[in-house]
Parts: C-alpha cells; structure tokens; sequence
C-alpha cells in the first residue's frame, strides 16, 4: 500500500480562477473532469472482458475502430459497479499517462452537465472524513448544494496492481 | 506532404545520394559502365544545385568538387578507378553528414585531398585525353517529349542555356502542331533547330540536355567551316536511349520506367489513421449489412452488397498501400558487405534475388538490424580468406546471396553464403563449455544447429570488430520472434551456410481461427492452429486426474480455457480442442465453439491492459464487437502455474 500522499496532479484553474468542467455521477456521488479531456459521450455499448485485467478495467470497447479500456472508476472509490440503467454513459477521455496519451472509457451512471468551476469554491481533501483514498482527491468543490469530486486519475491509474489481478483471475 | 521545406530537402537528397550510393557500388565492378557513370554524375549535379538552392551551400561546394572531379571521368578525360571510386564513396558519406548537418570542414578537406590524388592517379594511367575536336560550330535539332512540359521541363530555359554557349540560330519547327481545335496547351508540340557558332565542345551541349536526354529527340551535328551542315554524316539521329537499352537491357529502361511512374510521400501516421478509418467504414458496413438482410427492402440490401464491395476492395487497397518492396531492404546491405569486403579483405560478390517481393514497412524496418548482423555474421565468420577458398577449390571470391520470395501469408527471406559451413563439432564443443548441454546428450543435427541462438553464444575463436561479441544471434532470433517470424539454420561443413528468415506479410493483419469460451470471443492465431477434435466425453471426464489427450499414439496435454479465463456461463455439452504448437511441443486448448476462419486486424491495446500478456491484441468483429487474439506462448506459461494448483487440489 503506498502512503497517502498529498494529490501529485494539480488543478489546471485558468487566469480567472475559473475551470470549464463535464459533471458525472458514480454510484450518488458527483465528481467532474476537466472538460478539455473529454473526447466524446456514449451510449452504453457492447463491452468485452479481457480475462486476466486488473478489475478497474475488467472490459474493453470499440470506440471509433479503436479499442479503448473502459474503467470502473467505483472501485477506485469504494462503490460497486452499478447496474446499467436508461441514464449510463460512457464519458471517453484521452489523459497523458507516463508520458502516453492514453483513451479511456469511464463508466458513469449519469452525465450531469459542463458546469464552469470557481477556484474560490474548491477545497482540499480533508484529512479526516473521507471513505476514499485521500491521494485519489485533487480537489473538493461546492457547487449548487453538492460537493464534486474532481478525482486524481493519473493516480488512479498508476496505482492498478498488476500482480494481484493475475493471480486473482486464474483462481 | 512534408511541409518544412528543409525537411523535405534532407528527405529527397537522402534518396538521391542513395542513389549515387547504388551507382557507385555498381561502378566498382563494371568501372567501364558509361551509364552508370552518367546516372552518378546526375546524381551529384541535383544534389550541388537542390543543394544551393535550399541554403545548403557547405553540401553544394563540397558537393561542386566531387562533380567537377567525376565529370572529368564523365568526358572520358579519366578513367573510373576502384581508388576514385572508394574516395567518391566516402565523398558520399560525408555528403550524408553535411545534409544532416553535423559534419567537420576538416573531414571534408581530407576527402577533397585524397580526390584530387585520386584523379591525378587515375588520369597518370590514362590515355591521353582526346583533343577537343575544335569547329567551326554544331547544328542542334531537339524535340521535346509532348508531356516534358507537365513533368517540369521549360524549352525555354534550355534555349537560353544554348544562347549562352555561342552565337546561336533558332529556327522552331511547327509541323507536329496539331490544329488549335486539339491543341492542347500544356503540351510540347515544337522541335528546335538551333545553329550554334563557335568554338563549343559537344560535352557541352550534351550538359544543357543532361536531365531530359533519356526521353527527347536530339541530334548534334557539326557545322562545315562554310557555317552549313556538313553533307557527310547526312543526320545521323542520336539515340543514345535507344544504343544503351540494346547494351545494357535493365538500367535505363528501369530508370524510364522508374520516371514514368510518380510518387507520393506520406508520413505513416496518416496511413495509419486511414486504415483505422477503412477499419471502422468495414463495421459499419457489416451493420448496414445486418439491417438489409433484416429487411424486404431490395433497393436497400443492392445498395449494401454494392457498399460491401468496395469498402471489401477499400481495405485490400489500404493493405496494399503499407506494402514496400525487400529490395529497398537489400539495397541498404550493398554497402555493408562493401565495407565488409574492405575490413576483412576478402572478395565478396553480393547477389540478390526477388527483391520486388512485397512486405509491410514496419516489418521492414525492424528486419534491418537483425539482418545486419546475419550478414556479418556470413561474411566474417562464414566465408573464408582467398587462400583457404583456393585450397578448398573454391572461386577465390565468396558469395553472399540475398533472396526473397512469398509463400503463402509469409515472405521467406534467406541470407545464402558459400563458405566454411558451421562446425558441428565446434558449436556442440561450446554448447557444452556453456553448460547449454550435457556431454553426453543426443543431439539431432538441427537441435544442435539451433545452439547458436542460444544467448551468450559464439563460436568464433577470435573477437573481431564486426561480430563475435558473443551477443545477436539470441537477439535476433527473439527479433524475429517479436514479428511472429522464425529462423531455420541450415549448413554443410564446406558447403556455407543457409539462414531462412519466415516472417509474415503484414503485422497489421493475421489469419486467426475465431472461437468462443462462454460468452467471449477469442482468437487464435492460424499460424499456430495444428488441427481441432472433438473433446470426447470420457477425456472431459477426468477432470482432476489429468489434462491430457491421447492424439495419434502420442499425449497431448490440454488447457480449459474456461477454467483459465475464470468464465462462469455453463460449458456448452461438446467442448472442442483446438491443438496448437508450441515451442514445448503440441497443447490442446478447450474452448466452447470453434466460429471459423476470420481475418483480423491486429489493433494493440491501451497500456493500461499491458499486463494481461494473455493476449497479443484485440480485433474487431463484423458486428462491431471486440475479440482478443490469443499470444499462445504466453498463454502457456500462464497455464502451467495454473495447472500445478489444480494437480495440488485434486
């Protein structure tokens, strides 16, 4: 387990302290993500399992004749995947990770909206008070009687523990 | 398609010194070969003037000497010697690094000095140089090809180039114009006589007509003192063309054809996007398809089948277009062994065979560094020194013999030497020395063979500067590994060596047997595929004791993909074993359906999957959906930890 570091990934806010950003929920919770990341919004579509994958990715799709991970971010978070429903899409981002621009599909339970985020309305992950890992947090942000979670995903990533997977899909 | 236009220089001149690369190497054996002569000079010329022109002016100058020194040989002045020739080559290479930019003055001042030694020497042997027949002037007629226009040739300019020669007479010949109503604008339809007085060498004149001579119609007579044409030699057509195809039946018509068919430049990257484009055009095609034959609608399902064709005809195009010649490959070598034959001082004749068969680029690129060091490997330790080849009633020159051909989904490439062959005794010697084997261990000739791809292996009792390091031979079999290729040694002491490279056509496509376990599709590449039975009831029985098939007298060990792949839908009531060969012998794999034949795009998954090595990548199925390949090598070793834990449980 590495220690809880403080967030490494800071939060891109623009001259005016502001942040354009896409709002999703995940299994009740509201996070958001940069909304320069995001490439498209699909509907949910036919997913292939890749058997021995760490579980944050269990599945694969075809996006646009590209195969693309589709991520569970509610295990990152605590959650359990949910159910598909009428309202779950797929969010596809496309973020650096060691230097690979990489395409993931996240999976969502709803897209809210592009909502633009104020500096002055965003806090640091408390100490205390989380269910989450604190490094998984950049930021917590007040907006309109919610708190949006804008997640770490670079550490998120990182963090998929190859090994255990391996072992856990043939037994 | 390369918008610097640096960039785009470095990029052409890079060609045409591979070009003058080729001739000269040409040269070195046929030093009395005009042509090639000729093609080398042209060669140099574009370079000084593309040179200048894109603000090269170190290349130009250097380059301007080396022109100015070889038109001498051109003009029969010198002749082509081996020693000119070697100092041109190494011109060539500094070439090479002042278009990169990173080349020393002083390297190419030395170059220069051993030119002009070169030269000295060269025209010291040389018969005298025949005197320039003085007259009184010459008559040029020229006609231009009816395209020269389209393809960059101003008359014009080459008029004025004449001008500038002498006094100068011209008269246009108008009599192949058609009427304005065919006319044509862009096309050449006038031929020129010019009368040109003075005292004008006919090299000269030749130089103004130098880079469109191949295609045109010229005649160069000499005036009579009187200033009129001389009766004599009553036009006498030049057709230099025409006299060196009948000499030489393979370069100029090569290079006419060469000409005639035009180029495109385009970075792989948009390539790449265009077959990923092609790719999702053939699912969505494959859905409409769906639709059509769903419904009534004939108009609609003709509409389809006409889609489905050409995106079918789309795909082969895009396939076809990532495919390059092995000759561009085998080129690359023509230096090396050069450079070989200079190092080790032995005589090597350098032959190639089927260099127009056609291979992906990227397997291209990446059989380069792996064919580098078999052909050291041949010439270094392969072949021997001229004394040892005359005892052994060899010709005093040794062959390596490049060849190439297609034999179903894979190009076989084999790199052929005639020299010492390999010494059984020697490798089986330091097979043992390296504990790679028992002393006592039987051996079949061809197991014994392979012992030189082992890692750390080398047979060569001295080190020498181009192999023997003891390092390449695993790293190139492992290379050739990684392109889903293999490598087959074949050698009869005294007879040389055989390397036989199998490399598939394309890494962007396999053939694969598409199966189902569960509710998952899979696939497993053909190559690998040995045959598929049936799993009978008693063999699926014995589910703990042990995995095993007996096929043909023999046992065959078998995986259930089920089990290994953690599905939990029921197995289907007739399991089906799919046998494949692996390095350790024939595996069965279980799986629930065997689907079929199915060709598949090879498209990589993201890093985020990079440790499921289970898989070799994933492809797209006709109905959108993603399938995974099946790496079987890997798949095997994940099997057998997995197999132990079963053997402990039951």
């Amino acid at each position: 387990m590495q220690p809880d570091n403080v967030p490494t990934t800071t939060v891109p806010w623009n001259q005016d302290n502001q942040l354009e950003v896409l709002v999703f929920d995940l299994g009740g919770q509201s996070f958001a993500l940069e909304a320069v990341l995001v490439r498209e919004i699909l509907d949910m579509m036919h997913e292939t399992r890749v058997p021995g994958a760490p579980p944050l990715v269990s599945h694969v799709v075809n996006f646009r004749g590209r195969i693309i991970p589709l991520a569970n971010l509610h295990l990152a978070f605590g959650m359990t995947v949910a159910v598909t429903t009428p309202d779950s899409r797929i969010v596809v981002i496309e973020i650096d990770l060691d230097g690979e621009a990489v395409m993931i599909g996240l999976r969502t339970d709803k897209v809210h909206e592009v909502a633009t985020f104020d500096a002055v309305t965003s806090e640091g992950a408390p100490v205390v008070g989380l269910r989450w890992r604190r490094d998984y947090v950049r930021t917590l942000v007040r907006h309109d009687d919610d708190i949006v979670v804008l997640p770490d995903l670079n550490a998120i990533f990182r963090n998929i523990d190859h090994r255990d997977i391996a072992v856990a899909s043939i037994n | 398609m390369i918008d610097d236009p640096v960039a785009a220089f470095r990029v052409e001149a890079g060609e045409v010194l591979d070009q003058v690369e080729q001739g000269l190497l040409d040269l070195g054996h046929r030093l009395d070969d005009i042509d090639l002569v000729n093609a080398v000079f042209r060669g140099l010329h574009t370079l000084k003037g593309s040179g200048a022109m894109f603000g090269f002016d170190a290349l130009a100058g250097f380059t301007h000497h080396c022109e100015t020194a070889f038109d001498r040989v051109r003009k029969g002045q010198v002749p082509a010697t081996a020693a000119l020739v070697a100092v041109i080559l190494s011109a060539q290479d500094h070439m090479r690094a002042l278009v990169d930019g990173d080349a020393p003055k002083a390297e190419g001042d030395a170059i220069l000095v051993r030119l002009q030694a070169a030269i000295e020497e060269a025209s010291g042997t040389a018969p005298a140089a025949p005197a320039a027949a003085g007259c009184a002037g010459w008559k040029v007629s020229f006609k231009l090809p009816v395209d020269a226009m389209a393809n960059g040739t101003n008359p014009l300019m080459l008029l004025d180039e004449l001008r500038e020669l002498g006094d100068c007479a011209i008269v246009a010949r108008t009599d192949a114009v058609p009427p304005l109503s065919q006319l044509v604008p862009t096309e050449c339809h006038i031929g020129w006589d010019v009368t040109l007085v003075g005292d004008i060498k006919r090299d000269d004149i030749e130089d103004v007509f130098i880079f469109v001579m191949d295609d045109m119609e010229l005649t160069i007579e000499p005036l009579a003192a009187d200033g009129e044409v001389a009766a004599e030699p009553a036009r006498i057509e030049e057709e230099p063309v025409v006299a060196l195809q009948a000499a030489t039946p393979d370069s100029p018509t090569a290079r006419a054809t060469a000409k005639a068919e035009e180029s495109v430049r385009v970075p792989a990257g948009r390539l790449d996007a265009l077959m990923d484009r092609v790719g999702e055009l053939v699912i969505a095609q494959s859905r409409l398809s769906q639709l059509a034959d769903r419904g009534q609608d004939l108009v609609l399902r003709s509409v389809s089948e006409e889609i489905e064709r050409l995106a079918g005809e789309l795909r082969e195009t895009m396939m076809v277009l990532r495919m390059v010649p092995v000759g561009s490959l085998f080129s690359r070598f023509r230096r090396l062994i050069h450079d070989l034959a200079r190092d080790t001082g032995k005589a090597i004749e350098f032959e190639t065979e089927g260099e127009a068969t056609e291979v992906d680029k990227t397997v291209i690129e990446r059989l380069f560094d792996p064919m580098v060091h078999l052909i050291r490997n041949s010439c270094d330790h392969g072949l021997e020194t001229a004394d040892d080849r005359a005892a052994a009633g060899k010709p005093s020159a040794g062959t390596v013999r490049l060849a190439a051909h297609q034999a179903g989904g894979e190009v076989v490439i084999t790199i052929r030497d005639d020299g010492r062959g390999i010494n059984r005794a020697r490798v089986r010697a330091k097979a043992e020395a390296n504990g790679l084997i028992q002393p006592d261990q039987a051996l079949s000739d061809h197991d014994l063979l392979q012992m030189i791809f082992a890692p750390g292996f080398s047979t060569a009792a001295t080190v020498t500067n181009l192999s023997g390091r003891g390092v390449g031979m695993d790293v190139v079999k492992r290379t050739i590994e990684g392109l889903r290729g293999s490598i087959d040694v074949q050698s009869g002491e005294g007879e040389g060596s055989l390397i036989a490279l199998r490399i598939p056509l394309t890494l962007a496509i396999i053939d694969g047997l598409l199966v189902r376990v569960g509710t998952g599709r899979f696939v497993i590449p053909l190559t690998a595929v040995e045959e598929c039975i049936e799993l009978s009831l008693e063999d699926d029985m014995r589910h703990r004791g042990r995995s095993l098939i007996t096929l043909r007298e023999k046992l065959v060990p078998f995986l259930r993909l089920r089990e290994l792949f953690a599905t939990d839908t029921r197995p289907d009531p007739f399991q089906k074993i799919v046998v494949v060969a692996t390095p350790q012998g024939r595996v069965g794999l279980v799986v629930d359906q065997i689907i079929g034949n199915h060709q598949t795009v090879i498209k990589p998954m993201t890093a985020l999957h990079r440790d499921a090595t289970t898989f070799a990548g994933a492809t797209i199925l006709g109905d959108g959906e993603v399938a995974l390949i099946l790496d079987i090598a890997q798949l095997i070793a994940l099997g057998q930890p997995h197999e132990e834990t079963l053997r402990a449980a039951g």
